[in-house]
């Protein structure tokens, strides 16, 4: 409740000037980074050798852009970010899908069907999730290797659904150890059996914590480098990888107006999701993670 | 960051055990939801279907995770250089491992960055927090500036600073052009600066989370307390130092884990922003476990890191992860 909100406000004129100057100077830090790549990516090359970079563009063009999704030179080919971002897609679908199902059929489990060790393997899949995961690569590899998934999408699909089950398992066991155990029993006593009170009961109550979980992963995957570096190469690689190579590529000249166009491609469909379902993602997590 | 009530939560929240807390009291009104067989009698199958959905998920973990640390261990353990050679060498590895110049500065490095990483977000985040709790107009288009950066990889932000802060066209040129022509900014390429730049960009990717997670919990105080010591007259500087940041050692808690384990992890920024250098000079443990392991044929020294790194992160969330798990007391 807002009601709620600065209870200790500070009401005198003369602080709060200065209160509201110190948050349009920080909101002018966080969004300066966004802003000059934005305005870099819509410059040519000549005007950002010779100018300002805050300036706004004279001439806006949309070349960089054109030139990053479709032309730009990534390891040998030169054909843009789009093979990329397509590969980023075909691996972030499957592998939100399918933690998102294991992990509300984890959580329900652990939370409606307890039994003994239930909080042991809770525990166990939670520390799963804070290992730095240098210390699976090499293991990772191998596998990948020996399956035929090698620099593969299928492959990272699995690494990612492996890795995120902790965080989707995390977040509906969070979520159903409120939903009231009562509903469940009576289905039982109704001769309800597993999936039944999992779909009938359960499930529709859960679309906020599904909202939630999806865009978590879908960020958090789509966001990934270390295993798309690891574990792929050439034209397999995930978007961030792809970007990452075209950035740091040293041949010809810097085209910095496509380095900005293609991060800011690379970064605007988790942007896009923050933007439309930021609220309702918001209200989900409170829900799903705080309320408990 | 057990709070009641805020309007909002992280958005791409990158590192979160968020919501472990909160204990549930209605956990205990039902002791165990009856696990047998419903009044349909169909037996084992029916009987232990929930262990049956949920082994699946077990049985990666146990692999995946587990399975592989112990791996890598063995691997650390091995004569590895190239490609994993399973030959017993002791402690070979690690004795190598802190012989070598380049694992001192990336842990010397790990400190500058760690440090002040974790010490500016917390910051930060809490004097944010706090303005905006300052009953503010626009609060709600304020959130989301500060949050966004949560939202993208730490490839594009990395990209986005190391131009911002270009030594030449970047920061440098600004200034110029500006009247200040004596201005430098070559962090970047300054081998004793460069792991500042790292700790800039981090800071503002993540410092938007820490906000959030502090908002939270001011939201979630108690106002009783703060209402009889304005009454007393007391100001409102002392009010948010002696009552309202007292209060919020949970989120001090929960917020330290994860920026701590964070910093351990940060691997991509680094990459981005500086690839390590110059020279070595911003190499972390995660850089050089990936160059040891990958790209100079030292896949056993390289092990040998990863462990150390993981022996640091479990020092860290082992306990934190129990006691939490353990105050549910289901």
């Amino acid at each position: 409740m807002s009601v709620d909100a600065g209870s200790a406000a500070i009401s005198a004129r003369g602080p709060r000037i200065i209160i509201y100057g110190l948050l349009i100077l920080f909101a002018v830090f966080y969004l300066l980074p966004l802003y000059v790549m934005l305005v870099t990516s819509l410059k040519p090359l000549s005007e950002i050798q010779s100018g300002n970079m805050l300036q706004l563009p004279q001439a806006p063009s949309f070349y960089a852009w054109e030139k990053a999704w479709g032309a730009a030179c990534i390891g040998v080919t030169c054909e843009g970010l789009k093979g990329f971002f397509w590969n980023s897609i075909r691996m972030v679908v499957p592998a939100v899908t399918i933690s998102t199902i294991l992990g509300a059929l984890n959580g329900y489990v652990l939370t409606k069907w307890k039994f003994r060790g239930h909080k042991l393997i809770f525990g166990l899949m939670l520390f799963g999730c804070f290992i730095p995961f240098q210390v699976v690569l090499v293991p990772m590899a191998q596998v990948l290797g020996r399956l035929g998934l090698a620099s593969s999408t299928p492959g990272l699909v699995l690494v990612h659904i492996v890795y995120g089950l902790g965080f989707t398992t995390l977040f509906f066991r969070n979520f159903y150890v409120a939903f009231p155990d009562e509903l469940v029993r009576a289905a039982m006593m109704d001769g309800a059996g597993f999936f039944r009170i999992f779909w009938r009961i359960l499930l529709p109550a859960s679309l906020p914590i599904i909202v939630v979980t999806v865009i978590y992963q879908f960020t958090n995957i789509w966001n990934d480098f270390l295993f798309g570096a690891s574990f792929t190469s050439g034209d397999a690689a995930p978007m961030t990888v792809a970007l990452n190579n075209l950035v740091s590529s040293s041949t010809g000249v810097k085209e910095y107006n496509v380095d900005m166009a293609a991060a800011l491609i690379a970064a605007l469909p988790t942007l896009l999701v923050y933007v439309v379902a930021g609220r309702y993602f918001v209200r989900g997590l409170m829900a799903g993670a705080v309320k408990g | 960051m057990s709070s009641k009530d805020v309007g909002m939560q992280p958005a791409g929240a990158r590192a979160a055990p968020m919501g472990l807390p909160a204990s549930p009291s209605r956990d205990d009104l039902v002791k165990q939801a009856p696990p047998g067989p419903g009044s349909g009698g169909v037996g084992w199958l029916q009987a232990n279907m929930a262990k049956l959905v949920l082994s699946p998920s077990l049985a990666v973990t146990l692999v995946f995770v587990y399975g592989f640390i112990v791996w890598t261990v063995v691997l650390s353990f091995s004569t590895s250089r190239l490609l994993p050679i399973y030959k017993w060498a002791g402690l070979e590895q690690y004795a190598r491992l802190w012989a070598t110049p380049n694992w001192y500065v990336a842990i010397k490095n790990l400190g500058i960055y760690g440090g002040l990483y974790i010490a500016i977000s917390l910051f930060l985040g809490l004097f944010i927090a706090i303005l905006l709790d300052q009953r503010i107009r626009g609060e709600g288009g304020l959130r989301p500036i500060f949050l966004y950066p949560m939202a993208i990889s730490f490839i594009v932000t990395g990209t986005a600073w190391k131009w911002f802060l270009n030594p030449g066209l970047g920061l440098d040129r600004v200034m110029h052009s500006w009247g200040w022509t004596s201005f430098t900014f070559d962090w970047l390429i300054n081998p004793d600066m460069a792991i500042y730049t790292v700790v800039i960009a981090g800071v503002w990717q993540t410092s938007g989370f820490i906000m959030a997670m502090f908002l939270a919990g001011l939201r979630g105080i108690d106002n009783e307390v703060i209402k009889a010591a304005q009454i007393d007259g007391a100001p409102t500087l002392q009010i948010y130092w002696r009552i309202i940041i007292p209060q919020l050692r949970p989120v001090f808690l929960s917020a330290l884990i994860i920026l701590l384990h964070m910093a351990i992890k940060s691997y991509d920024l680094v990459i981005a922003l500086t690839g390590g250098g110059p020279g070595n000079a911003t190499e972390l443990p995660s850089t050089f476990m990936y160059s040891y392991t990958f790209t100079r044929n030292a896949m056993g020294v390289g092990a040998a890191s990863a462990v150390m790194m993981l022996m640091t992160i479990a020092a860290v969330i082992v306990p934190y992860l129990y006691s939490e798990l353990r105050e549910r007391r289901t």
